[in-house]
């Protein structure tokens, strides 16, 4: 709370070094419990001050836009802003090492407890209970486009999910069809 | 042999699927299922679920359920693989664009592209849930489940890690 009385002006702190990406990608791996950004924007924003709100939101949409794993894009494109490839390569060796070792660890514990009725039962909860996180996540991602422009995305959004969803078809051929129609379909009725 | 067979075939798997994740990993849990279960049959329905709720449960990016693929497949070397694999060219791809970001991230162009690539992923995400909830929602209480903690994450933004604590809970007493 201190911090709050700080004149707005501060000096914005030294551009971190690697081992300060590292350990500091490291600690948001391992509170990230459900959920990893969450805590990588209070660490990059609030905690150690690298990003401002606006710098840091400006990264996650080119991260968010980028295939791949939302929080590791961010590692990569964070480390590669203070420190070029190594920082990159720090930042990705924090967020994903710790991980690496608990998940190889938890499948090592499954291939033996894995018969136990408890076991399988306790994981169909969890697995239950995320698809309902996803569903809201979706419904998130939805609802501002359902608000503004449902015409133009609505379709897309059922095409898509029948043919992933209903009929399984590869994703390959799907991303590959519905892409450019989507990006078609907003390029063309834009402004 | 089988083993380097296996390697190959995951990291052939997941160099794809690296590039198509628009929107995360939550976004292509139904083509990991595809091809780990149907095409190259990997594992059970069931078993997909259980790693993803592994996944799920440890700390860190849910990215990780692709380690658990990969150690099932081939142990530690298939952990590496996959890992890599589903990583590589996405992280590529992520500094590429980081040093171009300042010249396209204005254009009209990369606007017209967001806004395309946005229904797209919630055709996804959505797919993804669904696939979730098909596998794993057997009975009554596991569908409720499912809905329930839906509302809460979308109506009051709470940390999911509660709800799944429940829902082991409910699961772990075989009650779902």
């Amino acid at each position: 709370m201190t911090d709050l009385s700080l004149p707005p002006a501060a000096a914005p702190p030294p551009a971190p070094n690697l081992r300060e990406l590292f350990l500091s990608f490291m600690l948001v791996a391992a509170m990230g419990f459900a959920g990893v950004l969450p805590w990588a924007r209070r660490m990059i924003v609030e905690r150690r001050r690298w990003l401002t709100e606006s710098e840091f939101l400006d990264l996650l949409a080119l991260c968010q836009f980028l295939p791949g794993p939302n929080v590791c894009n961010l590692s990569i494109a964070v480390g590669a802003r203070f420190r070029g490839v190594k920082g990159s390569a720090a930042a990705f060796l924090g967020i994903t090492f710790l991980p690496f070792v608990i998940v190889i660890i938890l499948g090592a514990l499954y291939e033996g407890y894995g018969g136990n009725p408890a076991v399988t039962g306790a994981l169909l909860g969890v697995s239950a209970s995320a698809a309902g996180m996803i569903l809201a996540m979706a419904a998130r991602l939805a609802q501002p486009l359902l608000a503004r422009r449902p015409g133009k995305a609505l379709p897309v959004m059922i095409l898509v999910f029948a043919a992933i969803a209903l009929l399984n078809l590869p994703l390959l051929w799907v991303i590959a069809a519905a892409i450019p129609l989507s990006i078609g379909i907003s390029w063309w009725r834009r402004g | 042999m089988k083993g380097s067979g296996q390697l190959g075939a995951l990291a052939l798997c997941f160099l794809t699927v690296s590039l198509l994740a628009f929107g995360g990993v939550n976004a292509v849990i139904p083509e990991m299922h595809r091809q780990a279960v149907d095409v190259a049959q990997w594992m059970t329905d069931r078993q997909f679920v259980s790693l993803y709720a592994l996944a799920q449960a440890a700390p860190g990016p849910n990215v990780m359920v692709v380690t658990l693929i990969g150690w099932h497949v081939a142990g530690f070397a298939g952990a590496l693989v996959a890992t890599a694999a589903m990583m590589g060219p996405s992280v590529a791809l992520t500094f590429v664009a980081f040093r171009l970001w300042s010249y396209f991230r204005h254009r009209p162009w990369l606007e017209a592209i967001q806004n395309g690539l946005t229904p797209v992923t919630v055709g996804l995400v959505s797919s993804s849930a669904f696939l979730l909830a098909r596998t794993s929602d057997h009975g009554i209480l596991a569908y409720l489940l499912t809905a329930a903690t839906a509302a809460l994450t979308y109506w009051t933004g709470l940390n999911p890690l509660w709800v799944f604590g429940a829902a082991a809970c409910l699961g772990g007493f075989g009650l779902l």
